[in-house]
């Protein structure tokens, strides 16, 4: 269980800004502020981070500490582009300030509300949480990654986030694009979907790169009489 | 040796281009040029036999055509050449299909492009057309496999069609032959002004496509705005063709990619495939109407759905392996047409063909080429005719129902977890059950794969552990009598290709392959097509590969005369001792290079002597099974993968075979096995 301590937003920011993830690009704090010479403080303080001269570097608590600051922050973004719709300069600066109200334990809802995603919406890795190596399951989920419906849900198509271009683009040309209606038929040995009247077949790696927003009801269709038991156990990744 | 000039003369004799300047065919270009262009599996193969009545191959799963096929249809007065393409998901090229298909719409210059889609998946599909007119091309739009979309319950309005797409749209079932007339006068007609939909992409790739089609100054045979698009999603065979072309281009052309793509959080791949696919589905809303689908599922989809079953799907392989492998082949063709050639050369031709020969040529060193005891009739035509080519045949025919009826994708869709195991993704059982026919067309068809290292692995699999059907043909006819012996073998042979693919995925880098892949639905074979393919497979392997028989007749002969070949076997006589070999089996594997099957063939001939059997046959059976691939192979290995990797590949089987069999021989004896 992450051990977190409450901080102030700027010294959450801050923390965030040292997270070796982070994009370079990421505004950092101006130095001769006030609020940032209180920040380092505050964080200093409380053992999270160490001042090699004018640089400073997190420590194991405060690894584990802006790991949960950047999910929290990049789980609102996902939020926000998936469910709520909102894009581009806006939902940046709102997931900036939802971030700091997501606190722990709720971003574990969300994260399985959402799926648990792997990436926000611009391409970063969200670091997974407990939920994650659980495969918790929300009860009324509203995006989930394909691979880890029941045969007989669907939906829309969300996104399609992959490491490898060459899947994503293929999975496109083949008809997954953003708003395609998608139903999971089978999901042993690989996964078959429908997709309008198209039937695609892919591996669990594959179908875990499509994300689905739930529009059925969520509740697997009745098993039909070809279906023996054979819908695996959601396995954590 | 290469069997080029064979390929020439076979593309004479069927009407290909071979595409050189003094080809005889080529002749003055008076004609119309008409390119076929659709995704995989939508039937432009069978659009093309229909218009040009010539042949192109045919099936029931994603990337049949490997090989562009060209054909002349006349319609009314005008002449049309028709180029027939590997399927594309889009212009953009992904595999190595799609970089043939990119490469003829980039030089071929083409009068009309025939847009071949499938009804069904109407806007999917019209995501490209929309892609085929953006590119300034002048399309015409097929919506073929009608009768199936109409089944399904699907609709399309075509003058609503043609008005939104600013084309011609015919509707047809091109199987079966309906709406063929209405392409032909619409094929006959002037070719149709490029059509007038346009997309509107985010303004940021706007205005990089403004700036690429600014920089580009060499024709390409394409719009700027087409080749804009495509080099934005970073395609890396146009960027290849741009740099040779205008070298000085190339940095500001990364550049600008570069920039454009750190705008968005997405490939532009995505970016663009999603701005496109809104406009296909405004198009295709006002055009399709879906009435409920059938409640009740069909015979098709209840059986479509059994045979991806986990637990109902293995009968199913069962009853299939049964009755198309056992029966088919294995009794059928070797039993019945095998045994019945057989006697015929035996008591008829042989004889007859050895006092012809013996008359007319007095040498006996001439006349031992031909009727001597490796001579060209007595042994090559013999074991070709007889032997070889009804097993192949048998074989070909039982795949070809098997393509047609759109049961591969479904077995390699659950096989795929165990393929992954073994380097390889559920796609490679395509050309791995095609290799239980013909090991050397296989390996040519080891191009539907998708990565190097899958590609490598299956042919190395091929070469060792796939038995080709004329090996299985003599192996089940040998066998058939001894069902331990025979199951020994299978899980012998079984086990060596799981083992040794493990092992190859192992040492081979590479990520895992992923796994993909369209599932047809399953559809009735048509008997003329599955007569069609398989009597092409069967000329294929009539002229490509017999020649290679009599090829090594002639080695024989002159290992024979030079006692080359004596010495050989001489050589081969410990290690065959060592596996607990007769004699008369060095022979035997000695035959087996030049032709698998010939060595399969030659044990035929010595269990038939009584000089083998029990378990030394089991033993030789399973060695010759691994053992090297036949020259034919080997060379197409050479062809498809390079020297270095046909060499490697021989040079880990031979020991690998033989060790095996010492093994094999070793457990059998000591654990007394009697067979």
């Amino acid at each position: 269980m992450r051990e977190e301590v409450a901080l102030s937003d700027v010294a959450e920011e801050l923390l965030a800004g040292l997270w070796p993830e982070q994009e370079a690009a990421a505004a950092a704090p101006d130095p001769k502020s006030v609020s940032t010479r209180e920040a380092v403080e505050e964080l200093q303080a409380k053992g999270l981070v160490e001042a090699n001269g004018p640089a400073l570097s997190l420590t194991a608590t405060g690894l584990t500490t802006a790991a949960g600051v950047v999910r929290r922050e990049r789980l609102a973004e996902r939020l926000l582009a998936d469910v709520l719709n909102v894009s581009g300069a806006l939902a940046t600066e709102t997931a900036c300030r939802f971030e700091h109200l997501l606190r722990r334990g709720l971003d574990d809802e969300i994260c399985t509300l959402l799926g648990h995603p792997r990436v926000c919406p611009h391409g970063s890795p969200i670091p997974p949480g407990p939920c994650c190596a659980e495969g918790a399951q929300a009860a009324a989920k509203v995006v989930s990654s394909l691979a880890d419906l029941s045969p007989g849900q669907g939906g829309v198509i969300a996104y399609l986030q992959s490491q490898r271009r060459e899947v994503m683009s293929r999975l496109l040309a083949m008809g997954a694009t953003p708003g395609a209606p998608i139903v999971l038929r089978q999901r042993f040995p690989s996964l078959v979907f429908a997709l309008g009247h198209t039937e695609l077949a892919v591996d669990e790696e594959t179908a875990r790169d499509i994300y689905v927003r739930l529009t059925r009801a969520s509740k697997p269709a009745r098993q039909s009489r070809l279906r023996l038991g054979f819908r695996r156990r959601h396995g954590g990744r | 040796m290469t069997v080029r000039p064979l390929a020439y003369v076979r593309d004479l004799l069927t009407g290909r281009q071979c595409g050189c300047e003094t080809c005889p065919l080529a002749g003055a270009r008076t004609s119309r040029k008409l390119i076929l262009f659709g995704s995989p599996n939508v039937g432009k193969s069978v659009v093309f036999n229909q218009l040009t009545g010539a042949y192109a191959v045919v099936s029931n799963y994603p990337g049949t055509t490997v090989e562009v096929s060209r054909g002349r249809a006349q319609v009314r007065e005008v002449a049309l050449e028709v180029v027939d393409t590997p399927g594309a998901y889009s212009l953009a090229a992904l595999s190595d299909d799609e970089r043939v298909t990119q490469e003829l719409l980039l030089e071929e210059r083409p009068d009309v492009v025939l847009h071949v889609a499938d009804a069904k998946h109407l806007a999917r599909m019209l995501a490209m057309t929309v892609q085929l007119v953006e590119a300034g091309l002048p399309v015409v739009l097929d919506l073929n496999i009608m009768d199936e979309a109409e089944r399904a319950g699907v609709q399309v309005d075509l003058p609503a069609l043609e008005r939104e797409l600013g084309l011609p749209v015919v509707a047809t079932a091109a199987a079966s032959g309906v709406g063929m007339d209405r392409l032909r006068s619409l094929l006959a007609a002037p070719p149709p002004p490029p059509g007038g939909v346009a997309v509107s992409y985010p303004e940021v790739v706007e205005r990089a496509i403004g700036r690429v089609g600014e920089l580009l100054q060499a024709d390409y045979g394409l719009s700027r705005r087409a080749l804009a698009l495509l080099l934005l999603q970073r395609d890396e065979s146009l960027r290849a063709r741009v740099q040779s072309r205008e070298p000085e281009i190339v940095s500001e052309l990364d550049w600008i990619v570069g920039e454009t793509e750190a705008c968005f959080a997405q490939p532009l791949s995505f970016v663009i495939a999603v701005a496109r696919q809104q406009v296909a589905d405004q198009i295709s809303a006002k055009a399709l109407t879906q009435r409920a689908a059938p409640l009740r599922p069909g015979l098709s989809e209840t059986l479509g759905r059994l045979a991806m079953h986990p637990v109902y799907g293995l009968p199913l392989l069962v009853a299939v392996v049964y009755f198309g492998l056992y029966l088919g082949v294995g009794k059928l063709a070797a039993g019945v047409a095998v045994e019945t050639l057989e006697t015929l050369f035996a008591q008829h031709v042989s004889p007859v063909a050895t006092v012809f020969v013996t008359r007319l040529l007095p040498w006996p060193v001439a006349s031992k080429l031909l009727v001597g005891d490796y001579g060209m009739l007595t042994l090559g035509v013999r074991y070709a005719f007889a032997i070889v080519l009804p097993l192949v045949t048998a074989f070909f025919l039982m795949f070809a129902l098997l393509e047609d009826s759109g049961y591969l994708p479904r077995l390699a869709m659950l096989v795929d977890r165990v393929f992954k195991r073994i380097g390889l993704s559920g796609r490679a059982v395509i050309p791995l059950v095609l290799g239980l026919g013909c090991d050397t067309m296989a390996t040519l068809v080891t191009r539907v794969l998708e990565t190097r290292r899958e590609r490598l692995i299956a042919t190395f699999l091929l070469a060792l552990a796939v038995p080709c059907s004329a090996q299985l043909g003599v192996i089940l006819g040998l066998l058939s009598t001894h069902p331990v012996g025979l199951a020994i073998w299978a899980g012998v042979v079984f086990a060596v290709f799981l083992f040794s693919g493990f092992l190859a995925a192992r040492v081979l880098p590479g990520g895992e392959s992923r796994f993909y892949l369209e599932i047809p639905p399953l559809r009735l074979p048509s008997p003329r097509n599955v007569l069609v393919k398989t009597w092409n497979r069967v000329r294929w392997y009539a002229l490509e590969v017999i020649p290679l028989f009599l090829l090594a007749s002639v080695l024989l002969w002159i290992g024979d005369l030079t006692h080359l070949f004596r010495l050989l076997v001489a050589g081969l006589q410990p290690v065959v001792h060592a596996l607990g070999l007769p004699d008369a089996a060095a022979e035997a594997f000695l035959f087996g290079f030049f032709r698998r099957d010939y060595g399969a063939a030659r044990l035929f001939d010595v269990h038939g002597g009584g000089a083998i059997s029990g378990v030394p046959l089991v033993v030789a059976m399973v060695t010759v099974t691994l053992f090297v691939p036949c020259i034919a192979q080997l060379m197409v290995m050479q062809k498809e993968r390079g020297w270095r990797t046909a060499l490697a590949v021989t040079a880990i089987i031979f020991p690998f075979a033989f060790g095996v069999g010492y093994l094999l021989n070793l457990v059998l004896v000591s654990l007394r096995v009697q067979i």
